[in-house]
């Protein structure tokens, strides 16, 4: 509560801060504006910032160190017998604190002395709150006041705005760069985990994965990942199929023979197809392509199970279409005209000009695009899930239910689960076999289209 | 001098005429780029067009291998004939008169291909031969008519796009001569380059005289004194004067051209 109204404080003093140094540079200039060093909004956000950071990051400090320091002098207040407990009941007893003085009902009645201890906590809550109410106003104050008399003539307002911002803009690039790593860490260390209990070989190149098993018996022989890994291959390569050849075909009509009217609507819709939720696609994969793929597999004479590859597959290329298409449409707009018009003057037909100049320009391009919509595909769940089934099959059959890598991820992490049992340490393995595969996948199309970038003009 | 329009199929004496363009009018969208058109190109000879920007000189050009066709808002009127026969009929094929009527580009527009296929792919488009033998010798031929042969003649598999300028340039005029065309139009061909790439061009030029018929479109008035043998001056979408190119830039009839010439407009 203290800490929401200090945030209100600070935000306040520091537009009062920047009003302050924004008149205080006028006055100090006197009418002769053009003498000073930076202009009067510099002076302003300087003082802003004197007056706002010191404040909220005393602000951030206290609240991570707050709550711990006073459960800790809280439960000092505790008789000797208690406090001579092993670490595993202090938690305990500390929690029941916690809960009382939240309110929370435990059930029974609690002893006197932790109930003493719970109010000792409220108290001390309340009087931190006033304490980092006063001294954070205090504190944006004098900011204000301390960075308001350095307001002069020849102070390098500007530049000194301008270094808080550059550091303002790293840290937040920071952030982005240490969240990537921590949890490319935090995969690492659990598939690590994983691995001492199921050797690495045994998941790479096992052909059995059936991690229920684990519990009854053997655990190594159960975590198997290529029927996984197969599975995932050959619903990558249909929707591939599906999706490459359509979407590329769509991307030449569009950016070469559509009317700027049919492309207008055209590029609209199919970029709606990127809009639709994934889980959208899923039940209309497990609801009407399913079946119809069953209805069609039977009149061929195959035996078609109700889930299968082929129909999540087909689905999934279709969801991927509007990707490949996309960005195929601006590699190949960016093709320069005065390759296609020295093509024409040459009496190529608009056929031979696409074939033989502008797609092989554009070639890098595309080869991104596909890229990118191989690592979306593989990364894809919610199809696959409703529409291939779970039962992870080692067949090339595409008419037989398969599971994927992230299927299995999917339907291993939902719901209870104890964390150090292989079967949920093996998510952590699959997710970093996941990670690897389309790092390079992306490192790759990254590469390609970079490195032919620029290759005309 | 005066057109007369009835004068459709050439004939009389003087030297041959190749393109014979009558009451051409072109329209971009509403807009009029091109008023009442009308002269003949004689073949062997260069022909210049000369005049301020935006006078319509490269539509015109454009016009001549129907390269305006790729623009949706440009509409055309009148006729152009080349070698009598009406190329905006509608038995003409665009693909066969842009084989008889080759073109060179402002830019340099080398393909992203190797400087060997730069030059086959007109000849394999076109069918006048496949890989082999009789390919390398239409490749070989065009470079040294293009006067690039022994520059290149050790680096047939490098990308065009890896030459100088001026380099690129005859390797789009080579590219262009692959095809054997009977006209070659160039767009202002040597903007882009210095002055000793533009130096070789010309010469390059001239030689192509003996068996092309070429049409220039250039804003450097020495270069079209140098080069052509006659001269259409342009202006706000009129051709004002044509001429031999000598007249021209010696007694030039109109105000504006002589204006023009002398740089006092333009």
């Amino acid at each position: 509560m203290q800490s929401t109204i200090l945030i209100a404080v600070i935000m306040g003093l520091t537009l009062v801060g920047y009003l302050l140094g924004r008149s205080r540079a006028v006055a100090v200039a006197g009418g002769r504006l053009s003498h000073l060093h930076s202009i009067p909004s510099y002076h302003g956000f300087f003082v802003a910032i004197w007056a706002g950071l010191p404040a909220f990051l005393l602000l951030a400090v206290w609240s991570c160190f707050q709550d711990q320091l006073i459960a800790s002098l809280a439960m000092a207040g505790l008789p000797d017998t208690v406090r001579q407990a092993d670490a595993q009941s202090l938690t305990l007893i500390k929690t029941n604190i916690l809960n009382i003085a939240h309110g929370i009902a435990t059930g029974s009645e609690p002893e006197p002395s932790l109930r003493e201890a719970a109010a000792t906590y409220n108290q001390l809550q309340s009087l931190a709150g006033f304490c980092l109410l006063a001294l954070g106003s205090a504190l944006a104050l004098a900011g204000i006041v301390h960075a308001r008399r350095q307001i002069s003539m020849d102070m390098r307002a500007r530049n000194r705005v301008e270094r808080m911002l550059s550091i303002g803009l790293v840290l937040c690039s920071l952030v982005a760069i240490l969240t990537t790593v921590g949890i490319v860490l935090s995969l690492l260390f659990e598939a690590i985990q994983f691995f001492s209990r199921v050797p690495i070989t045994d998941f790479l190149f096992g052909l059995h994965w059936n991690p229920q098993a684990a519990f009854s018996g053997d655990a190594a022989g159960s975590f198997g990942a290529v029927p996984l890994f197969t599975g995932t291959l050959l619903i990558t390569v249909i929707a591939m199929l599906v999706a490459v050849p359509i979407g590329l075909m769509a991307a030449i009509y569009m950016s070469e023979y559509a009317t700027p009217g049919a492309r207008a609507v055209a590029k609209p819709v199919l970029e709606i197809l990127a809009g639709i939720p994934t889980v959208v696609y899923g039940f209309f994969a497990a609801l009407t392509m399913a079946p119809a793929m069953q209805v069609l597999g039977s009149g061929l004479g195959f035996d078609v199970s109700s889930q299968s590859a082929m129909a999540a597959g087909l689905v999934m290329g279709i969801m991927i279409i509007p990707f490949v298409s996309s960005l195929s449409d601006d590699v190949i707009n960016a093709v320069p005209q005065a390759l296609r018009d020295g093509s024409y003057g040459l009496g190529a037909t608009k056929s031979e000009t696409i074939r033989e100049i502008v797609l092989p320009a554009a070639l890098p391009g595309i080869v991104g695009a596909v890229m990118l919509a191989i690592s979306r595909a593989i990364g894809e769940t919610m199809i696959v899930a409703m529409a291939a089934g779970l039962s992870a099959n080692l067949t090339a059959n595409p008419f037989a239910a398969v599971t994927t890598v992230t299927v299995q991820i999917a339907s291993t992490i939902r719901g209870d689960q104890e964390f150090d049992s292989p079967k949920t340490l093996s998510v952590f393995g699959l997710g970093l076999v996941l990670f690897v595969v389309t790092l390079i996948l992306n490192v790759v199309a990254l590469r390609v289209v970079q490195k032919y970038r620029e290759k005309y003009d | 001098m005066r057109i007369d329009h009835s004068d459709w199929l050439p004939g009389g004496n003087g030297p041959p005429v190749k393109i014979t363009a009558r009451a051409v009018n072109v329209y971009y969208g509403a807009k009029q780029a091109l008023n009442d058109i009308g002269l003949d190109i004689e073949s062997n000879r260069v022909t210049a067009l000369i005049g301020p920007s935006g006078c319509g000189k490269s539509t015109f050009l454009r016009c001549l291998n129907r390269m305006n066709d790729t623009i949706d808002i440009c509409r055309i009127e009148g006729r152009i004939a080349l070698d009598g026969e009406d190329i905006y009929d509608k038995v003409i094929d665009t693909v066969q008169l842009r084989a008889r009527v080759g073109m060179v580009f402002q830019k340099p527009n080398p393909f992203p291909k190797s400087i060997f296929d730069n030059i086959a792919y007109g000849p394999r488009i076109h069918g006048l031969a496949q890989r082999g033998p009789e390919m390398d010798e239409i490749v070989q031929s065009s470079l040294e008519r293009a006067g690039l042969w022994n520059e290149v003649k050790d680096r047939l598999k490098e990308p065009g796009t890896g030459l100088s300028g001026g380099q690129q340039q005859r390797l789009c005029i080579a590219r262009a001569i692959a095809v054997s065309p009977e006209v070659i139009l160039m767009d202002e061909p040597c903007s882009a380059l210095d002055p000793i790439a533009t130096a070789h061009i010309e010469e390059l030029i001239d030689e192509l005289r003996e068996n092309y018929t070429i049409v220039i479109v250039t804003h450097n008035m020495q270069q079209a004194a140098r080069v052509s043998q006659k001269t259409a001056f342009f202006h706000l979408g009129n051709m004002v004067e044509y001429n031999d190119t000598e007249e021209i830039f010696t007694n030039p009839r109109d105000e504006r051209t002589q204006g023009y010439i002398t740089g006092r407009f333009g």
